[in-house]
């Protein structure tokens, strides 16, 4: 028998990004909230302190700030004919873990997706006309616009901070940003990041090609800076310690530098660390939930929470399993179709080119995790996908983020892999090259998708989440595309040699090297139950005191990485829940 | 191409400028520490004599002493890999290691094996080594260099036949000796920061605004490594 603790108005699932969002608005409402987290508490104080986190080994190869995945993994398998097998150890993508989650280790790539990603079917049926559309993918609208979520955007990068160059003000195109993004209500908080050599190379070369350069919005800052809950941070130093590092220097945002000590002021806020939930709890009905079970470590037994209002803003990944467990939506079924709850599961179709230069030196170890320049000139919304045969687009980029030599030794393919060759390359090769990169979309397909694996078991006992994933020839003819594009303008940089590593056709899915940790999808929202699992507003479609945050709600993957639309779909969330929910509980839609 | 030489960077840190005055306070010279067991004497905690002697062996080749910069055994890599072996990492205590195993599934599944990465070692080595007595009539540790390399290429590119649950026994040799090569001597191994004085990285220093600007272009930063301890090289 569980024990029971006392009653919350809302119990948030997972303290990062949107659970510290949530946290904080909710909470200014006057609600008593309740935020559960799995793992440890985290702070920059002591976790992210120098000198200790400038420990390449424990946190940039051994994972210190990730998810175990003893305490939590998936299962794999390419397609529906396959039997799925762990992901044993960590790989292609790294949850978070503790307060804070991923917001703790990302880089701080901040960016808005495109108007017409919001509405992808509708973009390609209106512009190039439906039978261009694969009978297998699974691309759907959103069922929100960029202009409705554009405020939300506005605020997010106002509250994170985020240093850049905007492009386009109401319609007004600015020089030096990026030309084809939405238009923004108004500039970006902070200027752009002074940037290191490799970047401006990369700038130079793209606008002597008459592509348009833009530097990449950055969520670390590029000067002092105070948000609207009161919160500092101080110019990023170039630590070359940030993907996978907390920031050491107050510098990158993240929900310990932008909210967690401003939230963690409201009494009527509290979180209980090392708890994680095992299961949304819903009334006899079934159309509400009653709060949620959860499994204290400390005290080693299970505990229902009751709320009238649950959130869930853990990792996409952990939100789907959650649903799934608790039955929330219909499981989908890849043979029917019919069913949402783990639909449309999608990741990251990414390629790059390795410059090398033999006279040119470029202090690696001098980064900043958003540091670089971009070019949207083969963005979504500029590529005529009838003419080139795929659906998709992709930012192409250069910038350095560190030089610890673990996992940043870039090595010519003559370089041998070990022994006296190996040695005298190092020394040759170390700092004297740099990458331009294809960070693109991944469109959703009928058999791409997370349900409950029939065979293994996590350590409360409950079925791992499996995932059916593979590349697709669309999203590789996209990121080829790509290579066509990148090559020639790494060759304009007469570097000494050159190398390209982009998906091939019939490239299948490896779990093992490190891609991207932008999964998306499974959670997706819409403006159809039958097609979705949340409504416009994150609200689930059938119990409607449940929202989900996160990149579950994608419906494919977009073209940048998702965090800021992660940040704006929670403020939109957030204020229909204060504005309109609040005041009379009942589904949105 | 240019070319750093810290040693010469570094008396110049020492002798000029504020700036080093005020780092010299923090930052203790090696010479000041501790020296630590020789490697010849130091007792493994994971691997008995036999093992020990591959470990020695197998890193000498895979990061050679010969010619510029420091080799694995000068850099202790060996007893880096000792200790990871005996620690978490070795004992894959933060990994998912519930069966049904599949070990001879694709290797785009990532780790299968049902043993720990201080099991693979183990077993690796043991069925490396009898491999070695029957095509060199010598354990590994006991041959020239020239056959160690031989028989290593052999390893790296799957002609040793091993059971599938040894099959990523190389890669984790391999990745493991580059480890211990470059992360911080806290570790066990960059004895005296010596890979990263080799190949130009500072270390922890951790704060480089002032680098970005155009001026400092293709110059090579002055200042030797420091570590998370405080030593400086």
């Amino acid at each position: 028998m569980a024990r029971e603790e006392k009653r919350k108005d809302v119990v948030i699932v997972g303290l990062g990004w949107t659970g510290a969002m949530l946290g904080i608005e909710l909470a200014d409402e006057g609600l008593e909230v309740l935020a559960l987290e799995r793992g440890p508490d985290r702070d920059t104080v002591p976790d992210f302190q120098y000198p200790d986190v400038a420990d390449e080994l424990k946190y940039g190869v051994r994972y210190g700030f990730m998810q175990k995945p003893k305490n939590s993994t998936v299962t794999m398998r390419h397609n529906t004919g396959e039997t799925a097998l762990p992901y044993r150890h960590l790989g292609s993508f790294l949850p978070g873990d503790g307060v804070g989650g991923a917001g703790v280790h990302w880089n701080g790539h901040n960016w808005r997706a495109m108007a017409e990603e919001f509405r992808l079917r509708s973009y390609v049926e209106e512009e190039f006309g439906a039978d261009i559309i694969p009978d297998d993918m699974t691309i759907q609208d959103w069922g929100v616009t960029y202009d409705e979520l554009e405020p939300h955007f506005d605020r997010f990068e106002y509250m994170a901070g985020i240093s850049g160059q905007a492009g386009n003000i109401n319609g007004e195109i600015i020089p030096g940003g990026n030309p084809f993004e939405a238009p923004r209500s108004r500039d970006y908080p902070m200027p752009p990041l002074a940037q290191t050599l490799d970047g401006r190379m990369f700038r130079d070369a793209a606008d002597a090609m008459g592509l348009h350069p833009f530097p990449r919005p950055a969520a670390n800052a590029s000067e002092a800076y105070v948000n609207e809950y009161g919160m500092q941070l101080g110019p990023c130093n170039y630590c070359g310690f940030c993907e996978r590092f907390g920031c050491l220097n107050y510098s990158k945002s993240s929900p310990q530098t932008c909210i967690l000590d401003a939230l963690k002021r409201r009494t009527n806020f509290s979180y209980r660390t090392h708890c994680e939930v095992l299961k949304v709890e819903k009334a006899a009905d079934g159309k509400t939930a009653t709060g949620v079970t959860y499994w204290d470590e400390k005290a080693g037994e299970e505990v229902f929470q009751p709320a009238d209002l649950v959130i869930l803003a853990a990792y996409q990944l952990h939100n789907v399993h959650l649903m799934l467990l608790s039955e929330l939506g219909e499981p989908y079924n890849p043979q029917t179709g019919e069913g949402v709850t783990g639909k449309n599961y999608a990741y990251q179709m990414n390629g790059g080119t390795a410059l090398f230069f033999e006279d040119v030196d470029f202090n690696p170890f001098v980064g900043a995790g958003s540091n670089g320049y971009c070019i949207d000139d083969y963005a979504i919304n500029q590529i005529d996908f009838a003419a080139e045969g795929f659906i998709g687009g992709s930012y192409i980029s250069a910038g350095q983020f560190n030089g610890q030599p673990i996992r940043s030794m870039r090595l010519p393919g003559d370089v041998p892999k070990w022994g006296a060759g190996w040695k005298e390359g190092i020394k040759k090769w170390y700092g004297h090259s740099m990458s331009i990169g294809s960070h693109g979309s991944n469109m959703a397909y009928r058999d791409c998708y997370l349900d409950l694996d029939p065979t293994y078991k996590d350590q409360h006992g409950r079925p791992l989440m499996r995932m059916t994933f593979d590349w697709k020839d669309n999203d590789i003819r996209m990121t080829q595309f790509m290579r066509r594009k990148i090559e020639p303008i790494a060759q304009s940089m007469n570097p000494t040699s050159w190398a390209s590593g982009y998906k091939d056709a019939g490239a299948k899915y490896d779990l093992r090297p490190y891609q991207t940790t932008h999964n998306v999808g499974g959670t997706i929202m819409g403006d159809d139950p039958k097609t979705s699992v949340l409504n416009r507003y994150l609200q689930c479609w059938d119990v409607h005191n449940v929202f989900a945050m996160g990149a579950g709600a994608f419906p494919q993957n977009i073209q940048y990485n998702p965090t800021g639309v992660v940040g704006a779909l929670a403020y939109w969330a957030a204020e229909a829940i204060r504005k309109d929910y609040l005041p009379n509980p009942r589904p949105l839609v | 191409m240019s070319t750093r030489d810290f040693r010469t960077t570094r008396r110049q840190f020492l002798t000029g400028g504020a700036a080093g005055a005020a780092l010299s306070t923090v930052a203790r010279p090696l010479a000041a520490q501790e020296p630590p067991v020789p490697l010849e004497q130091y007792r493994a905690e994971y691997f008995n004599a036999a093992e020990w002697a591959f470990i020695m062996a197998a890193t000498a080749r895979l990061i050679p002493a010969d010619g510029d910069g420091p080799g694995a055994l000068e850099t202790r890599v060996p007893v880096f890999i000792d200790r990871e072996m005996a620690g978490e990492f070795g004992q894959a205590a933060t990994w998912y290691m519930e069966g049904p195993y599949q070990p001879d599934a694709a290797p785009l599944f990532g780790y299968q094996s049902p043993l720990t990465p201080a099991e693979v070692y183990r077993g690796g080595i043991s069925a490396f080594n009898d491999w070695c007595e029957r095509h060199h009539d010598a354990a590994f540790a006991d041959l020239d260099a020239d056959a160690q390399d031989e028989a290593l290429s052999a390893l790296d590119s799957g002609e040793v036949p091993l059971e599938p649950e040894l099959r990523d026994f190389f890669d984790l040799l391999l990745q493991n000796t580059k480890e211990g090569y470059f992360a911080d001597p806290k570790h066990g191994g960059n004895h005296e920061m010596a890979s990263w004085v080799y190949i130009g990285f500072p270390g922890a220093r951790a704060s480089f605004l002032e680098w970005t600007d155009p001026s400092k272009d293709n110059v090579p930063y002055p200042l030797g490594p420091v570590s998370i301890a405080g030593e400086r090289a």
